[in-house]
């Protein structure tokens, strides 16, 4: 069966500058993809080709197996929620919703009905009257979300869904969207820079940089196993050493640099190659005195930050090496060390990242 | 010093408002209030060549309290009538036409980039620094039997005789169109300006066609802006004389031509 989208070898062009450069992506039906990276890398040009609003220079689009070269955005299975939800300020909550069923020519009876059924789902109940500017930008983004969906579309695209609202707000509305999602079984298209939202939204992350797909895996394998440094970096805090490889062997690969670093052995090292290695924070182990395992490294604590759920370190090591590690605050659980004392590290073979950039 | 400076603190944003309040209140009601006296008065010989409605004379309080200048008015309503429904109808059209010139323009400013947007305006309102007087007499350098457009026809061989643009509708309204135009653009570009992209492509996201787009998101949303261009150049076109005076046919009589003529005529001292 061919994939729901088959995004092929798609480039848009703004004079001088490729937003999109070359891209091929297929997502599957009732996926919730998310499109990540920073502002500029061509995420928003992306969704909004796929919605109709940007000409494709070359390459096609394939939706539902219909190409949508010819396609008007009005007649695509597509709708959109837009960074700023872009309500209709002179229209109330129910005119809002109820602005794609009117386009479409839906019969009173069928109007109001379902205009009933997506208030509940998105729990504004008894909200329709209300104008926009009279709601909470919780409240909007409902409302957004409710238009965006009354039309049934096959796709849901969302730009930046959650950007403005507050933190609290961010983390019980990304649960909603997920279970909302799941319960229409619509495939969902995220874009955002926000790579906690993608990690906490995604079934699937796309990471764009500079117009092209860097990496396209689920969140675990994306923070787990970066591709490259780009990726390692872009997904949360990590810590990077240098070195050469001394030895490959029996699934281990030795490496040396600052300091000595045994590594699982991902496949396709040789003795001599450079390497790069990630190392994640709360992967790292911090104690006082040496406990004899392997990926042992004596430091010096050069600054801490307590943010309640743990304790973020930041260590150096021998030649100058430095390291970012996170201790979890477990009950009856000390720090282990303060400002300018010194301890030792450990980590895993497993949990280093080897990479050639 | 201090104390000054207090002062201002605690009611600086009421004098800002109460200075031009004043100035409206000296310069604007008083003379209206002089006006509306005026119409109870009788006329009389002398300077002014009316008598004061109300004063204080050798017998004391006196007035000159009168409703004949209204029984005028009801005997002569038909010399009014005329020039009033000139004056509306010149006013109303010129509205239209104003609006249906201004609206695409307001918006291709609206929507061009901020360096051609800024040229645009200040294009717009170039025409404010020259006398609307002068670029009137240019206007009828323009359209006259032997103007440049006639000439220019003329000599390219497209006509023989002159085309007659002068004293009629046509040059009526290109008047008032020149004049106005700024007025109706600048409130349009004002509420335009301000009109997401996001929700024309919203609009067209969930299926409205071009013209759907229009009437249901980009009518409702300049509405505000169409009221306002619309008032700011209805209401100074109902009492405009010198355009259809000098752009105009001698049967296109305006209630403002009409009102300078009953002053000048009956009021004023002859010379």
């Amino acid at each position: 069966m061919s994939p729901f989208i088959r995004i092929r070898n798609v480039t848009r062009r703004f004079g001088d500058v490729v937003a999109v450069d070359d891209l091929s992506l297929d997502i599957d039906r009732g996926e919730l993809f998310c499109l990540l990276g920073a502002s500029g890398c061509g995420k928003t040009t992306l969704l909004r080709m796929l919605a109709g609003f940007e000409r494709v220079d070359s390459g096609s689009i394939e939706i539902d197996g219909i190409d949508m070269a010819a396609v008007p955005p009005a007649a695509r299975p597509v709708n959109i929620m837009f960074q700023n939800y872009a309500l209709f300020p002179h229209m109330s909550v129910a005119d809002n919703i109820a602005y794609g069923l009117r386009r479409a020519g839906l019969p009173k009876p069928e109007i109001v009905a379902r205009l009933e059924e997506l208030l509940r789902l998105v729990r504004l109940t008894g909200m329709g009257a209300r104008q926009p500017l009279q709601l909470s930008g919780g409240q909007r983004q409902r409302v957004a979300l409710a238009r965006a969906l009354a039309r049934r579309p096959k796709l849901l695209l969302l730009d930046e869904p959650l950007a403005a609202l507050d933190k609290k707000l961010r983390e019980d509305t990304q649960f909603e969207l997920v279970d909302i999602q799941e319960r229409l079984e619509t495939t969902f298209i995220v874009v955002t820079h926000d790579q906690e939202e993608a990690m906490t939204l995604a079934s699937r992350i796309g990471v764009m940089d500079a117009g092209k797909l860097v990496q396209v895996d689920t969140p675990r394998t994306l923070y787990d196993r970066p591709r490259n440094r780009f990726i390692a970096d872009f997904l949360g805090t990590v810590s990077f050493l240098e070195g050469v490889v001394t030895s490959v062997n029996g699934g281990f690969v030795s490496i040396d640099g600052a300091v000595s670093v045994t590594a699982a052995d991902p496949g396709g090292f040789a003795v001599g190659d450079a390497v790069r290695m990630a190392i994640r924070p709360e992967k790292i182990a911090l104690g006082r005195a040496p406990s004899g395992g392997v990926n042992e490294i004596p430091v010096t604590v050069e600054d801490l930050a307590f943010t309640g759920v743990a304790t973020n370190y930041r260590v150096i090591g021998p030649d100058g090496v430095r390291l970012k590690l996170t201790h979890p605050n477990r009950r009856g659980d000390v720090v282990p060390l303060e400002w300018e004392q010194t301890g030792f590290v450990s980590f895993d073979p497993a949990d280093v990242v080897l990479l050639r950039d | 010093m201090a104390a000054a400076r207090q002062w201002i603190a605690r009611h600086g944003r009421r004098l800002v408002v109460a200075l031009p309040l004043l100035w409206l209140l000296v310069f604007f009601l008083l003379p209206l209030v002089e006006v509306a006296q005026t119409s109870f008065t009788v006329a009389r010989r002398g300077i002014p060549p009316f008598a004061p409605l109300w004063g204080f004379g050798e017998d004391g309080f006196f007035t000159n309290f009168n409703l004949e200048n209204y029984g005028l008015l009801l005997d002569y309503w038909q010399d009014y009538i005329g020039p009033a429904g000139n004056s509306l109808r010149l006013a109303f059209f010129s509205t239209l036409i104003c609006l249906l010139f201004a609206y695409p323009m307001a918006w291709w400013i609206a929507r061009s980039n901020p360096r051609r947007r800024a040229i645009l305006l200040v294009l717009v309102m170039l025409p404010f620094w020259t006398s609307s007087l002068l670029r009137i007499y240019a206007l009828i350098g323009l359209l006259n039997p032997n103007g440049f457009i006639n000439s220019m026809l003329m000599f390219l061989g497209v006509i023989d005789t002159p085309i007659r643009m002068m004293q009629t509708d046509f040059s009526i309204y290109m008047g008032m169109l020149l004049t106005y135009l700024p007025l109706m653009i600048l409130p349009l570009y004002a509420v335009m300006i301000r009109l997401e992209d996001d929700l024309l492509d919203a609009a067209a996201d969930l299926g409205a066609s071009r013209a759907g787009v229009f009437l249901t998101v980009v009518l409702p949303l300049t509405l505000p802006g169409i009221i306002a261009g619309s008032l700011l150049v209805f209401i100074p076109a109902v009492g405009e004389f010198v355009i259809p005076a000098l752009l105009g046919g001698p049967e296109q009589i305006m209630v403002g031509k009409h009102g300078r003529q009953g002053v000048v005529d009956r009021i004023l001292p002859q010379p």
